[in-house]
């Protein structure tokens, strides 16, 4: 009997709450709403250290945090979420940990896509950011499979960063944007090279019985010449009108996939970036609560969005100039 | 047969009234929304206010020596600072020089200052005249014996040092692995990219602090590839700046220990 009551009061409890918070946002969006909300992951260590818990204890209860602040942003109207979940410097730690990690990680990925989950209600389409190769096999399996399958969401968009740093990021742009050009300019110069081979059966043809055939070499490596000639005309012409433009390395970025970030919260009072979205954080509100990752909570976000609104007329202005 | 278009007036009528309540609700609503927000950002105004005033009197507290542990300052962990500052307020050059001369008193050796629309890289010549024994960091680079104890050296930095210096060594990349004819394909690391940052006079080392003054706390498109692992600290506006928040600042950078993701 007494469970029932519980059990009612705390529904009771769970609605009224959920109608506070979804008065609140009411509230807060009759400012801007960010579209984009990155956030850095950490203190999961520090908190189970603090409560004498095991240290997978930590990265459980963040999980836990993660799925209650995705549910508040995509409420409040937030687009796109940015979460770091997985840097390529975190594989220098002890190889248990990061098996421990991976394993979790491809268990919650595999969670996701099953009914009645925030992916679902939220419409939510996930893309898994970062050099996928450098992952266990498995974990890059269960990736993909999350993405094929929330492909045609269109709602809202969670992109998880795991083997990610920016550096990684910019030099595969960088990587990407060469092989593209190359492609581009090898199209061309067998157009070119076709040609020259057709004058060279042309002057073959010309020169009958193979009499002269030192003096077909000699046209032949005539035609070569001139060729090499072209080829580097060509080459010091592009050297000077640059082939490679901004546009060309924004293009070939991971994060692509959506606009750049209009605030980043990183837990546990840290105030560096630590290789996450250097790119893309031009304009964007950096924000560091000193509340480990697993007590972030609602009024984090709310404090945080409070003072993207304040700094908006600003940071629009910075965009327009930059 | 007159009760039916009596009935219909009324069920019109109801549904006019019905109309204008939900029309005064929704309006209602919407004022207590308004206001609801208005409190918020009242609530957030006075926060600031607040500590506005309590890190004023801390730093007149640290400028006037009275707080002990500011007293000295362990430089070593700051081999490179940076600072960022807003385009409009660097036009008050007067302002970037006194902060300048505050670096250089407290000993700090390589400062890089950059704001997003080069508005410092024109008055270089004005803030270099100003400071003593200030060098600029390209030309202090080449080993200099005559380099005495308040020597400074300075960089100046712009947008154009950042994301456009990234795709100019992606272009040098590309001449020098692509263009070439080389047919074995090299795979680009983190180590080509700096060498070609270098090569095009963009390879400044990465800061171990970086100091904001402006409005937010953004770092308004400071080069990307060298603040892996800087910490971004927020001042406040130029124009408010204090000598205590900066000794502050510097000394809560030494306090900080860095795991670089392990």
């Amino acid at each position: 009997m007494s469970n029932e009551s519980e059990g009612t009061v705390s529904k009771i409890f769970g609605s009224l709450s959920s109608t506070m918070r979804k008065l609140l946002f009411c509230s807060l969006s009759v400012g801007p709403i960010p579209n984009h909300i990155a956030f850095i992951m950490d203190g999961n260590r520090r908190y189970a250290k603090k409560r004498n818990l095991k240290e997978g204890i930590g990265h459980k209860a963040g999980f836990l945090t993660l799925m209650s602040l995705l549910k508040y942003c995509y409420e409040l109207g937030v687009k796109y979420v940015t979460v770091y979940a997985f840097s390529i410097d975190n594989f220098k730690r002890r190889p248990a940990e990061v098996q421990y990690v991976m394993d979790l990680m491809q268990e919650k990925i595999e969670g996701l896509l099953k009914e009645e989950t925030i992916v679902n209600q939220y419409g939510v389409r996930v893309c898994f950011i970062g050099n996928l190769k450098l992952l266990h096999e498995s974990v890059r399996v269960a990736a993909e499979k999350a993405m094929r399958a929330t492909a045609n969401n269109t709602k809202t968009v969670l992109l998880i960063c795991v083997a990610y740093t920016s550096t990684d990021e910019i030099v595969h742009a960088v990587q990407e944007s060469c092989e593209h050009k190359d492609e581009f300019k090898a199209n061309g110069m067998m157009n070119n090279g076709e040609k020259e081979h057709k004058d060279e059966f042309k002057a073959n043809g010309l020169i009958n019985g193979h009499k002269d055939e030192f003096k077909a070499n000699g046209l032949i490596n005539g035609h070569k010449d001139e060729f090499k000639a072209n080829g580097l005309i060509n080459g010091e012409k592009q050297q000077e009108d640059h082939v490679i433009k901004l546009v060309d390395l924004e293009k070939h970025m991971y994060m692509a996939v959506a606009p750049d970030p209009d605030i980043l919260i990183r837990s546990s009072g840290e105030t560096r970036l630590s290789n996450f979205l250097l790119w893309q954080t031009t304009v964007c509100e950096l924000f560091s609560p000193s509340a480990l990752w697993p007590e972030l909570g609602l009024w984090h976000l709310v404090w945080a969005v409070l003072n993207f609104q304040r700094n908006y007329p600003y940071l629009e202005k910075k965009k327009k100039q930059l | 047969m007159p009760q039916e278009p009596k009935k219909e007036n009324r069920i019109m009528d109801l549904e006019n009234e019905m109309q204008k309540v939900v029309l005064w609700i929704t309006q209602i609503g919407n004022l207590v929304l308004l206001l609801l927000w208005h409190i918020l950002h009242l609530i957030l105004s006075l926060w600031y206010f607040a500590v506005c005033i309590a890190h004023s009197l801390e730093s007149s507290l640290i400028s006037g020596g009275i707080l002990k542990r500011y007293k000295s300052l362990n430089l070593g962990k700051v081999q490179y600072f940076a600072i960022v500052v807003d385009s409009e307020e660097a036009h008050q050059t007067s302002k970037v020089i006194e902060l300048l001369q505050w670096l250089a008193a407290i000993g700090m050796k390589n400062v890089c200052i950059y704001d997003s629309e080069g508005v410092l890289k024109k008055s270089k010549e004005a803030i270099l005249e100003r400071l003593n024994n200030a060098k600029l960091f390209e030309e202090a680079t080449k080993n200099d014996p005559l380099l005495d104890k308040n020597h400074i050296t300075l960089e100046f930095a712009s947008f154009s040092d950042g994301k456009e210096a990234l795709a100019k060594a992606a272009n040098l990349l590309f001449v020098k692995y692509y263009l070439s004819g080389d047919q074995e394909q090299t795979i680009f690391t983190e180590s080509h990219m700096d060498e070609a940052l270098r090569a095009i006079g963009s390879g400044g080392p990465d800061p171990d602090l970086l100091l904001i003054y402006g409005p937010a706390r953004c770092h308004l498109g400071f080069p990307a590839w060298r603040i892996r692992y800087t910490e971004i600290v927020h001042m406040g506006p130029l124009k408010s700046m204090k000598y205590g928040s900066l000794i502050k600042a510097i000394h809560k950078f030494t306090t900080i220990r860095q795991n670089y993701g392990k």
